[in-house]
Parts: C-alpha cells; sequence; structure tokens
C-alpha cells in the first residue's frame, strides 16, 4: 500500500529525513520508534503533506500514486488519515458539523452518494461507542475545552468516521494515562482490518503492549537504523536509546 | 458656504452600466440648492410642512462640516456633482428569469436565493411572474385586516401625514450628523411601518413585498412604529450584490417602540464594494436610530459585506424603565473595503438592559473598526450591559481596531465588556485539510462558527443565505 524510497526531507534548511526506506502492506501494523529529534513527526508531516516541509530526494507511492503530488486535502480524500500528537481546538465548529463536511467531501471526491442524515447519525453513534465518547460531546465545538486524553480519544474517533485505508497515529499515547491509553488501543484494534494499515509512531513501549505490531522499526537521525518483530521493541525498551546512537555509529 | 470640495471620479467606467446622458425630465439638474429641494418635493406632491421640514434642513446642512474623526479614508465627495432626484426609471424589463446574465443568476443560486425572489431582483416584469404577483397580493390583505399600515414613504407622507408630522425626525433629529441632515434634506424613498396598539405583525417584513417599489435611490428615509404592545420584524436588504449608479448612500431609519412594544430590524447589505484594487464602490454612510418606551425591546441585526466604506452605528435610546436594546453585527472588510461601526445605547431609563455582541472579519487589506458607546445617565438606576467585540483576521495585511467609549454616571451600573482577536491559524487549516476539508470549505466552516451568534439572530430564510453570503465573500482571501 505504502512504498517509501530513499525518502529525504528538510524544514527550514534543516535537513531531517535522511533517506528513509519502508514498505507498508494492506493489513500490517508498523511501529516506528526513536529518540527525540530522529524525525518520528516529521516523517509524519511529510507523508501528510504539511506546508513548511520541503522533499529533496526519493519517492512515496501510495496505493500506485505519487503520493507527494497530491495536496493535503486529496490524500486525506484517498484514505490517508494522521492522528495528531497535538489534535487544534476549532472554536465554533461542532465535531459533528466538521466530520459531516469530511465525509461529505471524500465521498464526492470518490463519487460515492451523500450520505444521508439518518445514516450519518447511525454512524456517528456506533462508532462513538467504539472509543466510549459521549455522543453530547459531538455537539461541542472540536477539542474546545477537551482534556488531553479526551483530544487523543477524539482524533481515533475521527478516524473511525473517516474509514482510512493507511493511519498514521503520531504519538497518541503522548501524555495518556493508563486508562486512555486502552480505551485508544482498544479503539486502533477494533478498527484494525486486512484492508487497512497502521504506523503507530511512539516514543514508548508501553502502547505497544496494546497495540501489537507485525514491524518494528527503530529511527535515529532521520534514518531507520534497525527493523524487526515486536520484540525489537522490548529489546529497545531494555537497552535504551543509547543502544540505537550505538547502532547508528556502527553503521 | 457651498461645498467647495472638488471630486475626483474613482468609479470607473464598468461600475456605470445603464447610465445616459441625457436628463429626462424627471430629473434634477446635478447639485444642491433650495430649487433642488423644492423640486424634488413637488415632484413628490408633499404637503407644505414636508417641504419646510426640508428646507429647514438645508439651510442647517449648508452650516455644517463634514466629520472625519472615523477610521476611514476617501477622497473628498463633491455635492455638486451629485444629481438629487431622479424619478424611478422605468429599468429594462426582462420578460423571464431565462434572460438574466448567467452569471447574476449563478450567484443567486450560490446565495440560495428563492426563485420568486430572484425574479423580482432581476427585474422580470411583474406581470410575467404570477407568483409574485399573488404572493404579495395576499401579503397586503392580511396586513390590511390588521390596520397594519406598509407602504413607501413617498405614499405614507400624502397618505399619513399626521403620523409623519408627529414621528419623522423624532429619534433622529434633522440636526443629528452631517449626513443625517443631508438626508432629511433630499431623501427620496424608504419604508413606512406602522403597527396598531396590541398587533403582533404575522410575517416578516421586507421591501420585496412592495410590488412596484421604486429605486429608492441613494437616501433612503426608512421610518417604522410599533404602537403599545406591538411587535414587528423587518428586514432591510438583500445577500444578492446590488449595483447602484450612486455612490453616496447616506440613509436614515428610525424605529420607534411604544411601550411593551418591540421591534426587530435585521440588515444584510452586499452593495457592489469596489473592485479588487479598490476602486469604485458605495459609501455606505448610515444614521440608524432607535427608542424603547417603558417595558420595550429594539434589537438591530446586521451582517455587512458589502460597500467601499460602511459608516454606521445604529443605536437604540433606552428611554423607558425596564427596556431592552441589543445589537449584534458581523461586518466584513476584504480586498481594500473599510469600516468603522458599531452602536450607541443610551440608557436614561431605570433597569434597562443592552446587549452587544459585535464579530469583525478583516481579510485582504481591509480594514475593520469597531466603535461603540455604553451611556448611562445620571438617574439610570440599575443598568446591566453586556459587550462583546471579537476581530478575526485572515492574512497579514489586514487590520482590526476597537474604539470602545463607555460614558457611565450611574454607580449602580453594571457594564462588562469583552474582546478577542484571532485568526485562523495555519494549524487549523491544515487539521481541516488532513481530514479532506477544502481550503475554501474550512473557511466557511470556521467563519460560520465565528459568526454564529449572530447568524442565529436572523430570520431563518436569511440566515441560511446570509451563510453563504459570508463564504462567498471570503473566497480567495486566504492563501
Amino acid at each position: 500500500m505504502l512504498s517509501i524510497r530513499n525518502l529525504k526531507a528538510k524544514v527550514e534548511d534543516r535537513e531531517i529525513l535522511k533517506g528513509i526506506n519502508l514498505e507498508v502492506k494492506a493489513g500490517e501494523v508498523h511501529a516506528i520508534m526513536g529518540p527525540n529529534g530522529s524525525g518520528k513527526s516529521t516523517l509524519a508531516s511529510v507523508l501528510a503533506g504539511k506546508e513548511g516541509y520541503v522533499v529533496t530526494e526519493g519517492e512515496v507511492i501510495y496505493k500506485g500514486k505519487n503520493l507527494l503530488e497530491l495536496s493535503p486535502e486529496d490524500r486525506a480524500r484517498e484514505g490517508i488519515f494522521l492522528a495528531f500528537q497535538y489534535p487544534v481546538e476549532i472554536p465554533g465548529v461542532s465535531t459533528t458539523n466538521f466530520l459531516k463536511t469530511a465525509i461529505s467531501e471524500k465521498r464526492k471526491y470518490l463519487g460515492l452518494a451523500p450520505l444521508s442524515s439518518v445514516e450519518f447519525l447511525k454512524m456517528l453513534k456506533s462508532k462513538a461507542k467504539l472509543v466510549e465518547i459521549e455522543t453530547d460531546m459531538l455537539s461541542r465545538s472540536v477539542n474546545v475545552g477537551f482534556s488531553g486524553g479526551e483530544k487523543k480519544r477524539n482524533e481515533i474517533f475521527q478516524l473511525a468516521m473517516m474509514n482510512p485505508e493507511l493511519s498514521i497515529l503520531d504519538e497518541t499515547d503522548s501524555g495518556l494515562d493508563i486508562d486512555a491509553l486502552r480505551i485508544v488501543a482498544e479503539g486502533v484494534n477494533k478498527l484494525k482490518s486486512p484492508d487497512n494499515a497502521f504506523v503507530v509512531i511512539t516514543h514508548y513501549q508501553r502502547l505497544l503492549n496494546y497495540i501489537i505490531p507485525d514491524y518494528v522499526h527503530v529511527l535515529n537521525d532521520g534514518q531507520i537504523v534497525t527493523s524487526g518483530g515486536k520484540e525489537l521493541a522490548f529489546k529497545l525498551e531494555e537497552l535504551g536509546y543509547d543502544w540505537v546512537e550505538q547502532l547508528a555509529d556502527n553503521k | 458656504m457651498e461645498n467647495e470640495e472638488i471630486l475626483e471620479k474613482i468609479s470607473d467606467s464598468e461600475y456605470k452600466y445603464g447610465f445616459s446622458n441625457d436628463f429626462e425630465l424627471d430629473a434634477a439638474p446635478k447639485g444642491l440648492t433650495e430649487d433642488t429641494i423644492r423640486f424634488i418635493s413637488a415632484k413628490k406632491e408633499e404637503p407644505e410642512f414636508m417641504l419646510n421640514w426640508r428646507l429647514k434642513a438645508y439651510r442647517h446642512w449648508l452650516k455644517m462640516v463634514e466629520p472625519k474623526w472615523a477610521n476611514v479614508h476617501y477622497p473628498p465627495i463633491n455635492y455638486q456633482d451629485i444629481i438629487f432626484y431622479s424619478a424611478p426609471k422605468n429599468a429594462k424589463k426582462l420578460n423571464s428569469i431565462d434572460d438574466l446574465d448567467p452569471e447574476i443568476k449563478k450567484t443567486y443560486d450560490r446565495l440560495g436565493i428563492p426563485l420568486v425572489e430572484q425574479n423580482f431582483l432581476a427585474g422580470v416584469a411583474v406581470d410575467a411572474v404570477m407568483d409574485s404577483v399573488s404572493v404579495a397580493t395576499t401579503y397586503k390583505e392580511k396586513l390590511g385586516e390588521l390596520g397594519i399600515i406598509f407602504c413607501s414613504m413617498s405614499e405614507a407622507v400624502q397618505l399619513h401625514p399626521e403620523l409623519i408630522e408627529k414621528y419623522l425626525g423624532s429619534v433622529v433629529p434633522y440636526l443629528d450628523n452631517f449626513f443625517a441632515t443631508l438626508n432629511s434634506a433630499v431623501f427620496s424613498d424608504g419604508s413606512f411601518v406602522y403597527i396598531p396598539k396590541g398587533v403582533r405583525c404575522p410575517m416578516e417584513l421586507s421591501t420585496y413585498f412592495r410590488i412596484n417599489a421604486a429605486n429608492t435611490g441613494q437616501f433612503e428615509r426608512t421610518l417604522i412604529i410599533a404602537d403599545e404592545g406591538a411587535y414587528v420584524s423587518y428586514l432591510e436588504g438583500c445577500t444578492a450584490p446590488m449595483r447602484d449608479e450612486n455612490q453616496l448612500h447616506a440613509a436614515v431609519v428610525e424605529l420607534i417602540a411604544l411601550d411593551n412594544a418591540e421591534v426587530k430590524y435585521s440588515t444584510v447589505q452586499n452593495w457592489y464594494p469596489g473592485d479588487k484594487e479598490g476602486k469604485g464602490g458605495v459609501y455606505n454612510f448610515v444614521t440608524k436610530r432607535g427608542i424603547c418606551y417603558k417595558n420595550a425591546k429594539m434589537s438591530w441585526t446586521q451582517v455587512e459585506t458589502g460597500s467601499s466604506i460602511t459608516w454606521k452605528y445604529p443605536g437604540v435610546i433606552l428611554k423607558g424603565d425596564n427596556s431592552i436594546g441589543e445589537f449584534y453585527s458581523v461586518a466584513m472588510t476584504n480586498n481594500y473595503q473599510q469600516a468603522d461601526t458599531g452602536t450607541k445605547m443610551v440608557h436614561m431609563g431605570k433597569n434597562t438592559k443592552s446587549r452587544i455582541v459585535s464579530k469583525g472579519i478583516s481579510a485582504g487589506h481591509g480594514n475593520n473598526s469597531y466603535r461603540g458607546l455604553v451611556k448611562v445617565t445620571k438617574n439610570a438606576d440599575n443598568v446591566r450591559n453586556y459587550s462583546q467585540c471579537d476581530s478575526l483576521l485572515m492574512g497579514d495585511r489586514c487590520g482590526a481596531h476597537t474604539f470602545p467609549y463607555f460614558d457611565i454616571k450611574n454607580s449602580t451600573a453594571i457594564v462588562e465588556h469583552e474582546a478577542t482577536t484571532s485568526k485562523i491559524s495555519e494549524d487549523i487549516m491544515f487539521y481541516c485539510k488532513q481530514r479532506g476539508i477544502s481550503q475554501e470549505d474550512a473557511v466557511a466552516l470556521i467563519v460560520n462558527g465565528y459568526a454564529k451568534e449572530v447568524l442565529n439572530q436572523l430570520p431563518m430564510e436569511f440566515a441560511v443565505e446570509a451563510q453563504k453570503l459570508l463564504a462567498i465573500s471570503l473566497e480567495g482571501s486566504v492563501g
């Protein structure tokens, strides 16, 4: 589904990604771990098409298309979802209204008939249950007055509603307590299917106890220095990021 | 003591479509003299008292100086270069809506204007449209049964002179300010509404329903009276972009709510704002004021997206005890538009309340100022006022300013003022885009959320059109 080849990118003239290679197939869960400044969030931003990031080399093929040529909106409509590390607040716009607009634009792009209000409400209720969100919270402005945990849960709720093919979770676990973590992870696990894929970016191994990855990649200084199965996460926890830097130096 | 300033022709030729140099017999020559006033009054066949009032105003105007304190800038106006009276021209009538310029039709459709109204706006010959004739006729009958008077100002001066003599100028006296005085001298036409005691007007009144509503011209004068215990809701303007060959619009609107009455006045203004470089465009210098007697209520709601310059302070004199005044406004300035607008709430009675919600949106090179006055006189006990002025800046070349004035002479008053300034951050835009929402739809969503509190005050159909109007007016402003 996603093919990243030798991706190099810079922001404000500083090169952050220095040659990323990654293959993600449908049905897979990939974890990307790494110390602060390794480029984890930059990778997420570049894939989502955030302004200010310049790709200097390499390519990204998504579902056979050149992803880097698509606008951020089109990437979203093609089925890419980014769960933000720091979700913004949008005063005056209810979550319900927000998602209605998003879903309607995606369906139009794909040539699908719009959802009726009844169908939309039904979907809203069932997905809200998935992440244990009260429906009356949805009529409040997006993320306004939400706690950190509620914001992250709202991201997963939106994920559930948008039904993407490739979901990128950017440090979704940061700032979450154990209960919030459990709810978020359970939500993701329920949404996993053979037709979609997840790229879970995290600093800590803890989340991966709940969302079991098929592959773990360790990022250091803009490059993936090692990859493995889920046991790699435990090894990393045990040995710390110093070990990773050693690996990188040895390379 | 004539005005000596010289006009620079600002409007470009594209804007002056339909203008002809042949003076029809029904138009006054350019310029303003006492003869012009007499000409206007004679043409309208006005009673003596009306002519005298006009002349009084004109003579006073000659002694006045045009005010320059507003935060708006424009080249000097040459009052001798304006035609102060032209008879309602028989505008070229279309035979059907299909004959309308497709671009204009597209705008009407995007705004969601009902087809019946589109016919009216486009000037489709009335007898060619059965709907609008029958709708307006049923309307007139219904109002007549209730004793409600709703007609043009010109008709009112002839048919109801006693009401005009009693109330005209009672809220905005002829010497109030430079533009109101000018209006008093040369006002062309407008609406007159009288609601009898205890009557609740059953429908929203708007100029649309006055068939054969003439081009009210640039000096519109409206007077609305709600007698004791009456209720009326009046809509002025429309979302459709309005062009006019006259640049200066100096209207005066007076509202009177007698004891226990309520008047709701809503405006959606989309006069030609000038081109993208700021050339041309209407100057909307308006004086609007209402007076509330005991237990009366009055609210002004405005959505101002057009005009090159908007200068107005719809206000309420809360004369009677327990009266309530409200002001809700969304004022948008894009490209090179300027606005200096706000309200004046004057608390004279005891236990009076006022509420002010002003939402400014600045985009492009627009310059938007809120100017508000909350005045509490010495004997006005237990006054409560709440004001909220918000500014939304889109881009980094526009301006937003706030000039709140509080003149409180009674120590029991409770006055609250909140102000916020915000912009649509890049982070919010990216968040929307990452959910597949296009930039334009994201702006529309956000702006509507921002303006919601004001739009909710409008009658529903108007609110839906106003929402679309905001989105359309902001097109191309972000990025």
